[in-house]
């Protein structure tokens, strides 16, 4: 680093373009969202200012509490579902791949990244078509193992709708915990796990005992990655069940209610001062998750200089 | 040497991982090769490849005719191809200064820019509607590049300031002894550098852009700017009973990134694992 006294010029010039775009699309309307939730709106009336009556209502009043407490549930179980199936795939598969003089491993990597790469409506809409009944290939594929009475259509099926668009957006986004524990796992010196293995360790132990410590401060990235995007989803709920994210809402996920509550549907006119409380709701769930990981978990983790 | 018997066999490994590629790669190729079937031959076989009596492109024609795919293709193209060279230009350039010098409220800018990693700029949909609503922006692509270089500015600067860090000061020391100017520094020893970091923020910020269905729902929802993943989208909210039109669109939508993917993807995953190591 130079002293930058005599480049303030220089300095201004460089950052202003960058400062200017991030702040006045990303920074102001966040700003501007929070704001509005503390006012309501009625069609053809001005801005009035109610505190936090939009929250009061959210959080208490059933036409809007019955929906955001499921939306919220909902989403939670979405996450725990990524958490419990996504993220151990992930670093099973990551721990298969990072074998040594494993033949085809470039193959496997690009195959399994694959449905990352493509859009979450596309994926939606795949799933949609194999496990319809009207088509019949999930139920076809089950007959071939002889399990065909297990086949249901469980996208339609209140409880079993949303575990479904849950493991959906788990096989897409797999490949991403993959390529972090992938990188991790490889840059473990071989000199350790020689060591270990000398000293009588199976695979499974030198994976428990000397990798996974290893890796964890790639568990909690994986983590609070998993986190943000899960309460932030919407596209996957939006292409295969609409905005009214059914059945009997079954699927409603805090972006679904959030785009709903803003757009309106149906004869339901949207409302923007409620729209920007659920947005409010939802940047501080990211918050407190993102707050959480910094402060605590990634505090608390033990490295070890490789 | 360490005990062969201590270590999996090659075998035990490659029966879960062949497992699973036929997982992930099963619903793709399924719906690929039933795109170019004739009807009868999708609900009757949906398992079994295209074969010359059952080969039909009637799916292909009808997206052809009744939407303009073509034009989606361009916005997306248009939108990430801009996109992506203005956040890596502006992104750059807001590293460099971050990096370079130092300078009263370096540490907080630096800072102030990363908020936008953890936030997603979706929570501030409804004010940037109302804005792009009173800057007449609605149904634009522009409006759809300001709010993904906002959006992808965050990291790329995150990424690029760790790596202009590293560039050692000789170069530039000597550059400004000669009396180059900084600008020329930048434009001419700096940026040629960052080649290899290049992919790494191309991939981080090209897919989000690409996939999104958010922004272009709320922004630009006309025909005219429609992009793929939102073109796709409603196509097939008309065409639903159409099946080999639904599954020819989604062959279109797929194929191009599939295809591109798969040149580039010794790349792609040598920058994903590079930037992931940090």
């Amino acid at each position: 680093m130079v002293s930058g006294r005599p480049y303030r010029g220089v300095i201004v010039a460089f950052l202003a373009p960058a400062v200017l775009i991030y702040t006045v699309f990303l920074i102001a309307p966040i700003a501007d969202s929070l704001r509005l939730s503390l006012f309501t709106q009625p069609p053809g009336a001005p801005l009035t200012f109610v505190g936090l009556g939009n929250y009061r209502a959210l959080f208490t009043d059933p036409n809007w509490s019955t929906q955001f407490w499921r939306a919220l549930l909902n989403n939670v179980e979405f996450f725990c579902i990524h958490m419990l199936v996504q993220n151990p795939i992930g670093l099973a598969l990551a721990a298969l791949l990072s074998a040594r003089q494993l033949r085809g491993r470039a193959a496997y990597r690009t195959l399994f990244f694959m449905p990352t790469m493509l859009s979450v409506v596309i994926i939606g809409f795949i799933w949609q078509l194999i496990l319809s009944p009207l088509w019949g290939v999930a139920r076809q594929i089950l007959g071939l193992v002889g399990l065909q009475a297990l086949f249901q259509p469980w996208l339609g099926v209140e409880g079993s709708a949303l575990i479904t668009i849950s493991l959906m957006s788990v096989w897409q986004f797999v490949g991403i915990p993959m390529m972090l524990f992938y990188a991790a796992l490889l840059a473990i010196p071989i000199e350790l796990i020689e060591a270990a293995t000398i000293d009588g360790a199976s695979a499974l132990q030198v994976f428990l005992r000397v990798k996974l410590p290893l890796i964890l401060p790639t568990v909690g990235i994986v983590s609070i990655l998993t986190f943000v995007g899960n309460f932030n989803a919407f596209d996957l709920v939006y292409a295969v069940k609409g905005a009214l994210a059914g059945p009997n809402f079954s699927t409603d996920l805090l972006g679904t209610l959030f785009y709903r509550t803003f757009f309106g549907y149906q004869l339901q006119l949207g409302n923007t001062t409620m729209g920007t409380a659920i947005a409010t709701v939802m940047f501080f769930i990211i918050l407190v998750g993102v707050g959480f990981y910094l402060f605590v978990i990634q505090r608390r983790i033990q490295r070890y200089e490789l | 040497m360490p005990r062969a018997t201590q270590r999996l066999s090659p075998i035990a490994i490659h029966i879960p991982l062949l497992a699973w590629t036929v997982v992930a790669c099963f619903p793709i190729l399924l719906i690929i090769s039933n795109s170019f079937k004739a009807r009868p031959a999708i609900f009757g076989h949906p398992l079994v490849p295209p074969e010359p009596a059952t080969f039909s492109l009637i799916g292909f024609s009808t997206v052809l005719a009744r939407s303009r795919f073509d034009i989606y293709f361009a916005n997306s193209l248009i939108v990430t191809c801009v996109s992506l060279a203005l956040i890596l230009l502006l992104g750059a350039m807001a590293s460099w200064a971050l990096s370079e010098y130092r300078f009263r409220g370096n540490r907080f800018w630096a800072l102030y820019l990363a908020l936008g990693i953890m936030i997603p700029i979706r929570l501030g949909s409804v004010s940037i509607l109302r804005m792009m609503v009173s800057l007449g922006l609605v149904n634009t692509l522009v409006a759809l590049i300001l709010v993904y270089v906002a959006q992808g500015l965050p990291l790329a600067i995150f990424i690029l300031s760790e790596f202009m860090a590293q560039i050692p000061g000789d170069m530039k020391d000597a550059a400004r002894i000669d009396g180059s100017s900084e600008g020329w520094i930048f434009a001419r020893l700096i940026l040629p550098l960052l080649r290899p970091v290049v992919a790494t923020v191309a991939i981080f910020t090209m897919i989000p852009i690409w996939n999104d269905l958010w922004f272009p729902l709320i922004l630009a929802p006309g025909d005219r700017t429609r992009t793929v993943t939102l073109g796709v989208q409603s196509f097939i909210g008309q065409y639903v009973t159409d099946w080999n039109a639904v599954l020819a669109s989604l062959t279109l939508a797929m194929v191009p990134v599939l295809i591109l993917y798969l040149l580039l993807s010794r790349q792609l995953i040598r920058g994903l694992t590079a930037g992931a190591v940090k």
